[in-house]
C-alpha cells in the first residue's frame, strides 16, 4: 500500500521534469570561461528565439569538453585550445573547425606585487620575474584551456615548468573561478581570461598586473561532433548552432555582449585562420 | 461446541532438547488427548515452557519424535499459543484481532467486525478495541493475547503462565476465559508454576521437575495422592530444589 | 563582495530560474528516494528476514556502501549512461533523469542497510508470534514494514538528506546545466567558483532550512509514533 503510493509519487514526480519530451535541443561542451563570464546567458536566449533550438551547456575545461565530445556525450565543442581542436579533429572526432572569436587572459596578482611586475606589457619577463622571486602562482592544472596557454607561455619564457616549479607554483586542479578564489585567500598571481574576471566577485586584494600582450590572445573555435564516430550526434541541430555563431547575427551577438560596459569577446570568424 | 479434530493426540516420543550442551528437556514422551485441560506444573526452569513450544511445533527437538494426530507435520493443525509476555503488533486493539482473522483467512471479510466485537467480550476488554495494543497494561494484554489467539478458531490452545503475575481480579477473568475455552470443546494445555491456578482448572496434571516428567495424571490423583518424593514436597509448598 | 541580490529577494520576488533551480532539486532527489526506497525496502527486509550463505558478506557491503562517495558514485553512473557506455544509447547523460539514477546509487544502499536493521529487529521481536500464527513469508514482510513504518520514514527521509545535499554525483552526471539540470547544490558549487559567495550562501541556507524541515518532519513522525504504537 505505502509501496503503491510511493511508486506513484516516483511517477509522478518523473513526468513532471521540465522538457524532457523530443524538444529541439543540442548538448554543447564547452569551457567554464565561457559560462562564467555570462557570454551564454547573453547569446544563448537569442540564439533560441532566432531557430527554436534549446543548448544545453556542460562547461568544462577544454581538455575535458573534448573529452566529452570524443565519448559522444556532447553534440558541439567549444572550446578554446586551438592544438587541442586540431588533435580532436585529426582523430577524427570533429567534422571542421571554425574559428568564433577571442578574448584575452590576464595576469592577475595582488596589489602589494611580491614579484614587481605591474607596469610591464610583456608577459613572457612577468613569467621570469614571478619565478625568480618564488612569488606564490596558482596554475589551474585541469587540462583546460587556460592551463594550457599557461604552460605554452612558461615554455615562451625558457622555464620547463614541470622541472622548474618550487613550492611556489601550486597546480589546484579546478576551475577558473575556483583558481580565482584560492589566488584571492593566498594573495598569489593567476593567469585568468578577462571574462571570468570581470564576472568575479570575490576579487580581495587582487588586481589586473599584466595585459595587452598579443601572445595573451586566446582563440575560441567551434566543431560539430562527428556523426559518422557517433551516430545520435544531433548534426543538423548542431551544424544550425555553428552556422549562427559565425554569421553576422551571431558575431554581432558576441561582439554586444558586455559586462560593466567592457566587451568581453571579440567576434572573427573571418578570419581563417584564427 | 466443535467437533473432534483430528489434531489430536499430540504425541511425543522420547524427545530430548538440547541447547549449547545443556540437556533443557530430558527424553520426554507423553500424550495430549482430548478433553479438559491439561496443566503442566514445575518450579521455574523445569522446562514447561519448552515443552509447549516443542508441542506448538515453535521449535525442533534434538532427538526424539512429535507427531500431531499421527502426523509429523505440525502445518495443518489448528494450534494457537499465549506467550507468557505477548508480543502485539502496532496498531490498535481490533486491529490485533483483525490482523490474526485474516491470517487465519477462516472467517469471511464481512464477519470480522461482529467476531472482533465478540472476541473483545469474551475477554473484557470491549472498551478497548481504539486503544493502541501496546499501550495496554501487562494483564490486558495478555487477555487481548487470548482472544487473539481464539480468533484463528484453534483446536489446541497452549497457554504459557497465563495468570502469572495478574492481580486476582485479572487473573478471575483469565482463568474463566480458559473455563469457557475448553467447555467449547478446545483442547487447553497450559504452564503454571502456581498451584492454585493448577487445582482450580486441571483436569490432567503433568509434573516437571528438571527438564523431565516426574508424573503424570488425573488432577484429583495427583493432588491427593502423588505419588513421587518431588511431588509430594511441591504440593506440600516446600522449596524443591 | 556587496551582494547585488541576495537569494532570499529572489526567492521572495518568485524569480523563476530560482525556483526552477529549487523545484528541480526536490524533484530530483525526491525521485531518487522514491525509487531507492522502492528497491531498498524489501531488499534490506528480504535480507532482514533470510539465511543463505554469503549473507554477511551481503550485508556488510550494504552498510560499507552507505558511506560511497558521491564522486565515486556519480563516476560510476556517468561511466554507464555515457554515450561509449553500456547504457548509453539511452541518451541520458547530462539530463535530469541521470542525476536520478546516480542519486539512487547513493541512496539505495543507506535504505536497504537501515531498513535490514530496523526490520531485523521487530522480526527479533515478532518472530514467535508470527511463526506461532502460521504467517506466511510474503505477508511477513508485509507486516514488518507495515509495523516499522514509522522508523521506515525516519529512514527514507535521512535518504532524502543524504540526497539533496549531495553535489558531487549529480555535477557529473547532470553537467549543471543552467536551466536544466541546475540544482541547488551544483548552483552553490558554480556560484562559489565564480566568486559569488552572497549568493552562494543564500542558496546554501535555502538548502539547509529545507533540510532542516525535512528532519523536524521526521522528528514529529517519530514522535507521533511513539505515542501511537507505544
Ligand atoms: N534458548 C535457551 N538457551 C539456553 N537455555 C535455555 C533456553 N531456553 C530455556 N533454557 C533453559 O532451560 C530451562 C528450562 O526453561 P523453561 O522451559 O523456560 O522452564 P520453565 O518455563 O519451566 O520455567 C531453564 O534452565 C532455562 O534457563
Ligand atoms: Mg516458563
Amino acid at each position: 500500500m505505502l509501496a503503491r503510493r510511493l511508486l506513484i509519487a516516483a511517477a509522478a514526480a518523473m513526468l513532471s521534469f521540465p522538457a524532457l519530451a523530443q524538444d529541439k535541443s543540442i548538448v554543447v561542451a564547452s569551457t567554464t570561461s565561457t559560462q562564467d563570464s555570462g557570454l551564454f546567458g547573453y547569446i544563448l536566449p537569442l540564439f533560441k528565439n532566432a531557430t527554436g533550438i534549446s543548448v544545453r551547456v556542460v562547461a568544462q575545461g577544454t581538455g575535458q569538453a573534448l573529452d566529452t565530445g570524443r565519448r559522444g556525450d556532447a553534440d558541439v565543442v567549444f572550446v578554446h585550445a586551438k592544438s587541442a581542436e586540431e588533435k580532436f579533429l585529426s582523430e577524427g572526432f570533429g567534422v571542421k573547425r571554425f574559428p568564433v572569436m577571442y578574448n584575452d587572459f590576464i595576469l592577475i596578482g595582488p596589489k602589494s606585487d611580491p614579484a614587481g611586475v605591474k607596469g610591464t606589457k610583456d608577459i613572457v619577463k612577468a613569467l621570469t620575474a614571478i619565478k625568480d622571486k618564488g612569488a606564490s602562482f596558482i596554475s589551474r592544472g585541469d587540462r583546460s584551456g587556460t592551463n594550457i596557454a599557461e604552460i605554452k607561455l612558461w615554455t615562451i619564457a625558457g622555464i620547463d615548468i614541470g622541472k622548474d616549479r618550487g613550492p611556489w607554483y601550486k597546480e589546484v586542479g579546478q576551475g577558473m573561478g575556483a583558481a580565482l578564489n584560492i589566488a584571492s585567500a593566498s594573495n598569489s598571481y593567476v593567469l585568468s581570461d578577462r571574462g571570468t574576471w570581470l564576472s568575479f566577485k570575490n576579487r580581495g586584494d587582487l588586481e589586473i598586473v599584466v595585459e595587452g600582450d598579443k601572445r595573451l590572445f586566446n582563440q575560441y573555435g567551434v566543431m560539430l561532433v562527428n556523426p559518422a564516430k557517433h551516430p545520435t550526434v544531433k548534426a543538423k541541430l548542431g551544424q544550425q548552432f555553428i552556422d549562427w555563431l559565425i554569421s553576422p547575427e551571431g558575431q554581432a551577438a558576441i561582439a554586444d555582449y558586455k559586462v560593466n560596459g567592457e566587451q568581453l569577446f571579440y567576434p572573427n570568424a573571418h578570419d581563417r585562420g584564427a | 461446541m466443535r467437533a473432534p479434530g483430528t489434531e489430536l493426540p499430540i504425541c511425543l516420543s522420547d524427545v530430548t532438547v538440547e541447547t549449547h550442551g545443556v540437556t533443557i528437556l530430558d527424553r520426554i514422551t507423553l500424550a495430549l488427548g482430548s478433553g479438559p485441560p491439561t496443566v503442566l506444573i514445575g518450579p521455574n526452569g523445569s522446562g514447561k515452557t519448552t515443552l509447549l513450544r516443542i508441542a506448538m511445533g515453535l521449535i525442533l527437538p534434538s532427538a526424539g519424535t512429535v507427531t500431531w494426530g499421527g502426523r509429523e507435520s505440525v502445518a495443518p493443525v489448528r494450534r494457537a499459543i499465549v506467550f507468557q509476555h505477548p508480543v502485539m503488533l502496532r496498531r490498535t486493539a481490533a486491529e490485533n484481532l483483525r490482523y490474526a482473522l485474516k491470517v487465519s483467512g477462516r472467517l469471511p471479510r464481512k464477519m470480522y467486525d461482529s467476531r472482533i466485537a465478540e472476541l473483545l467480550s469474551l475477554v473484557g476488554l470491549s472498551e478497548f478495541g481504539d486503544r493502541p495494543a501496546r499501550t495496554m497494561s501487562g494483564g490486558e494484554k495478555r487477555r487481548l493475547a487470548l482472544a487473539r489467539a481464539l480468533a484463528g478458531d484453534p483446536a489446541v490452545l497452549f497457554l504459557d503462565e497465563p495468570s502469572a503475575s495478574l492481580d486476582p481480579a485479572a487473573a478471575k477473568v483469565v482463568e474463566d476465559v480458559i473455563r469457557t475455552v475448553a467447555a467449547r470443546n478446545i483442547k487447553v494445555v497450559m504452564s503454571t508454576h502456581d498451584l492454585g491456578s493448577a487445582r482450580r482448572l486441571a483436569g490432567d496434571i503433568i509434573f516437571m521437575h528438571r527438564g523431565r516428567v516426574v508424573e503424570t495424571g488425573a488432577a484429583s490423583t495427583f493432588f491427593n495422592e502423588p505419588h513421587s518424593d518431588e511431588a509430594k514436597i511441591f504440593i506440600r509448598g516446600d522449596l524443591l530444589v | 563582495m556587496e551582494p547585488t541580490v541576495s537569494a532570499f529577494q529572489l526567492l521572495l520576488a518568485g524569480d523563476p530560474a530560482l525556483l526552477a533551480v529549487v523545484r528541480l532539486s526536490l524533484i530530483v532527489s525526491m525521485s531518487a528516494v522514491g525509487v531507492a526506497t522502492l528497491i531498498g525496502v524489501p531488499v534490506g527486509a528480504s535480507l532482514a528476514l533470510t539465511h543463505f550463505p554469503g549473507r554477511t558478506v551481503v550485508v556488510v557491503v550494504f552498510n560499507a556502501l552507505m558511506g560511497l562517495p558521491p564522486v565515486v558514485a556519480g563516476l560510476a553512473v556517468f561511466l554507464l549512461l555515457s554515450r561509449s557506455g553500456p547504457l548509453g544509447s539511452l541518451g541520458l547523460l547530462f539530463t535530469p533523469p541521470a542525476m536520478v539514477c546516480a542519486q539512487v546509487v547513493l541512496v539505495t544502499p543507506i535504505i536497504a542497510a537501515l531498513t535490514r536493521q530496523t526490520i531485523e529487529d521487530l522480526w527479533e521481536e515478532y518472530c514467535d508470534e508470527l511463526t506461532a500464527m502460521n504467517v506466511g513469508m510474503v505477508r511477513r514482510v508485509g507486516t514488518l514494514i507495515w509495523d516499522g513504518r514509522f522508523s521506515l520514514i525516519t529512514i527514507v527521509l535521512a535518504g532524502f538528506g543524504r540526497a539533496a545535499a549531495e553535489v558531487g554525483a549529480i555535477i557529473i552526471v547532470g553537467g549543471n546545466i543552467e536551466g536544466f539540470t541546475r540544482t541547488m547544490t551544483t548552483a552553490i558549487a558554480l556560484e562559489t567558483s565564480k566568486g559569488d559567495l552572497p549568493l552562494a550562501i543564500g542558496l546554501g541556507v535555502i538548502l539547509i532550512a529545507i533540510v532542516v524541515l525535512v528532519n523536524a518532519l521526521a522528528w514529529t513522525v517519530g514522535r507521533a509514533a511513539q505515542r501511537y504504537a507505544g
